[in-house]
């Protein structure tokens, strides 16, 4: 494996080493999101982890129990990978007046899922929807859809949808037609063009809910962190989001979780006037967004920590007198 | 069409031992074709990186590619078909000019969309965990189906011929060759009941081989308007795949036709009427592609949704498409128009050129409308990423485009020195006069 500074890319691991204070919170206030059904704790063990406190000391403390949230805790291999976990309606909710671009989510993406710098599953857009309307930073992951368009045109079944909500790739199955790819109209798949970074989990351990390891010539995306979920953890993104704009949780129990407040997913949804992207296309998407309205930042402020190249990029929509794209 | 003599002993010589130069061309097609195989074990080894294809294009001129060659192969089956079914006797000369089109497009043009996979090695689970939801498995499905019937066809229409080889005295070839012969030719005698049976066969295998072009060339268009990108999500789009096949195949059928008279001094079979009767049928074709050209635009252009009109700025653009468009429009409607259209510019030289002329176009046509749609996707590309953003064509994906040219220029070579270019039996049958009975008869009150 290549050595890398980042800390792990081992996901069942996630406290290792040195964590942030707001990483330790999550994970022990995670399970407010998911109630442990069954009863199936596993019997805790005692191990020992560094984190770091706010005046900025190392200490050691025991390691926060995995507290299995959701039986059985190991993502499935296989055809039972396929199955979704029975009462589960994962979802998705995305705060538009809290992102400023922070680009939090996309790193700890990459990290979490042991991505190379130019893959991106989770990407973060600058919308303008008309001549006269006000920039807006949009974060877009897959939106894991009801009626989705990838799923249906795959040749071997490569991709499919879970009765937990959740659209995943088995990449032993992939042939890597990219037909899927085509087919989104989010523009959310991406493709192993090249052998991708080498991944400490064995081949022999692939879960689609894991994504790893990776396979050159199969497709990948946004795999909604179903195996965190099953530890009562977060996705990555909606861990590194420093504004806590994304929410995550399950709609069977009505709630989402941003890692700091728990809010009821229904009235969330009729308070904020919660929408989905591109309703129009059928695709039935389990990732609502609130409209930025009330901004807690200016989306000029988004544009301050990137370089001047990348600032480029952003000119012509800024500029724009016919909203985005242009 | 005219009575011709027409026999074994003018084509018999033609399939003798090959000159030299005749394998220096066929060394030198190998050649080209073995580039091609190198590209391609290339790509295989170092992924496809090395190709033009990135995230957003993510699928370049292989697809174009695919769509070209498995056009050009519709024309054929669909001349010979016809041929055969309508009875059209001055075709017969053509024909088996036109079966060998389709077999070897659609032996070149299939490949290309397997060059677009990713993953080679799994392309046996197409088969194995082969859904019947997707678009793909449909052309699987249909291509090969297609593939074979074509291969029949152009088998059975070769059955006669061989039995003249077979019975030819003193034919100069290898051993092997006259075995084959004797192989193929399945112990034709050309009694009456074989013939009958013979006949019955050509017909059921063209009615059955007109649907199947038309269903496979239909499904074709579905991998792209099943997707609910602008430019592709059209109701349109079957039948415009349709014509612009026919099209570009009929085109490319007088360029053979041309090459042929010239290389193999055909003047007396392949006449001027050919040239009067296709080339009218390409100004019609002409007509009906512009026509599904300006529908499947028009009502797009008209309403201005903000993704399509994003799409059809980039073919105004100079910076973007509107060059290739240009082109397009120029070569494949305006300019055959004008000469087809223009009884003192149609000459056999300029019928040729503009059908070459409409063949590239439409290669164009196809690179267009697989291109530029999936750089305009719904979400627009805001990557930092230069490179991921603009497709360019790499030297993998010319090598393997240019190889698989060599490899339909190969299959003619060697297909035209195992059976006659001109069908002999099939002519002779218009010379003996031989009528046919009529295939689809009324009965009287």
């Amino acid at each position: 494996m290549e050595k890398q500074e980042e800390p792990s890319n081992n996901r069942r691991r996630f406290l290792k080493g040195t964590i942030t204070l707001g990483a330790a919170a999550i994970a022990t206030g995670a399970g407010t999101v998911f109630g442990n059904r069954e009863e199936s704790t596993p019997a805790p063990k005692t191990e020992k982890v560094k984190v770091l406190t706010t005046d900025g000391k190392v200490i050691e403390i025991d390691r926060p129990v995995d507290q299995c949230k959701i039986d059985p805790c190991v993502p499935p291999i296989g055809k039972e990978a396929r199955q979704g976990i029975p009462g589960r309606s994962f979802v998705m909710v995305i705060d538009l007046a809290r992102c400023k671009n922070a680009r939090k989510c996309i790193e700890g993406c990459q990290e979490g899922h042991n991505l190379s710098p130019d893959q991106e599953w989770m990407k973060v857009y600058l919308m303008k929807d008309n001549p006269d309307g006000e920039p807006y930073w949009l974060p877009r992951n897959c939106f894991h859809c009801d009626n989705p368009p990838c799923v249906k045109v795959c040749p071997v079944g490569a991709t499919f949808k879970r009765q937990d909500n959740l659209v995943l790739v088995d990449n032993n199955l992939c042939i890597g037609c990219k037909f899927c790819v085509v087919a989104c109209p989010y523009s959310v798949r991406i493709f192993n063009w090249k052998t991708p970074p080498a991944s400490d989990v064995p081949h022999e351990q692939y879960s689609p809910e894991v994504s790893l390891p990776a396979q050159i010539g199969t497709v990948s995306k946004c795999d909604f962190c179903a195996d965190r979920a099953r530890e009562g953890k977060l996705p990555y993104c909606a861990v590194s989001c420093p504004m806590g704009a994304i929410y995550y949780g399950d709609k069977n129990e009505d709630t989402v979780f941003n890692g700091s407040e728990t809010v009821r997913f229904s009235e969330i949804i009729k308070d904020r006037a919660g929408y989905r992207y591109r309703e129009e296309l059928g695709t039935k998407p389990n990732v609502y967004y609130l409209p930025p309205v009330n901004k807690m930042f200016d989306y000029e402020s988004g544009l301050s920590d990137l370089s001047e190249e990348k600032q480029k990029v952003y000119d012509e929509i800024r500029n724009s007198k016919n909203g985005n794209h242009k | 069409m005219e009575a011709v003599n027409i026999s074994m002993q003018e084509f018999a010589p033609r399939l003798e031992t090959p000159s030299r130069k005749w394998y220096l061309w066929v060394a030198m097609l190998s050649i080209i074709s073995l580039v091609g195989i190198y590209a391609l074990v290339m790509q295989i080894v170092k992924g496809q990186v090395i190709t033009g294809m990135r995230d957003n294009a993510v699928w370049g001129i292989y697809t174009a590619n695919f769509v070209f060659f498995m056009g050009l192969s519709y024309a054929g089956a669909l001349v010979s078909c016809a041929a055969q079914l309508l009875r059209i006797k001055w075709i017969k000369p053509l024909v088996r000019m036109a079966e060998l089109l389709t077999v070897s497009s659609l032996i070149v043009g299939a490949p290309f969309i397997l060059f677009c996979l990713g993953r080679l090695d799994r392309i046996h689970y197409l088969f194995i965990y082969g859904r019947i939801q997707s678009p793909i498995t449909w052309d699987v499905i249909a291509i090969s189906t297609d593939l074979v019937f074509c291969i029949a066809f152009l088998y059975f229409t070769n059955i006669r011929d061989f039995a003249r080889l077979r019975d030819y005295p003193n034919l100069k070839v290898a051993p092997w060759r006259k075995k084959l012969y004797t192989f193929l030719a399945l112990n034709y005698r050309g009694t009456p009941e074989q013939k009958k049976y013979l006949h019955q066969a050509h017909d059921i295998m063209a009615a059955i081989i007109i649907p199947t072009a038309i269903i496979a060339y239909s499904l074709l268009s579905l991998i792209f308007s099943m997707s609910l990108r602008p430019g592709w999500h059209s109701t349109i789009f079957s039948p415009y795949f349709v014509v612009t096949a026919g099209y570009s195949g009929i085109a490319l059928l007088i360029v053979i036709m041309w090459i042929y008279r010239k290389t193999h001094k055909l003047e007396k079979y392949i006449t001027i009427l050919h040239f009067n009767y296709l080339g009218f049928g390409l100004i019609l074709l002409t007509f009906i592609y512009a026509y599904f050209s300006f529908s499947e635009y028009f009502s797009d252009w008209y309403n201005q949704t903000q993704a399509y009109s994003l799409l059809l700025e980039k073919f105004f653009d100079f910076n973007q498409f509107a060059w290739l468009s240009l082109f397009h429009v120029v070569f494949a409607i305006v300019v055959p128009i004008i000469v087809l259209g223009f009884p003192w510019l149609r000459t056999v030289k300029n019928v040729t050129l503009v059908a070459l002329f409409i063949v590239i176009a439409l290669w164009v046509k196809r690179y267009l409308i697989v291109v530029p749609t999936l750089e305009t996707p719904f979400i627009p590309i805001q990557d930092v990423r230069p490179e991921y953003v603009k497709y360019s064509i790499s030297w993998v994906e010319w090598a393997l485009s240019i190889s698989g040219i060599a490899v339909i220029v190969l299959i003619f070579t060697i297909g035209s020195k195992i059976s006659p270019i001109i069908p002999v039996s099939e002519v002779a049958d218009v010379q003996n006069l031989e009528k046919p009975e009529i295939l689809f008869k009324t009965k009287g009150e």
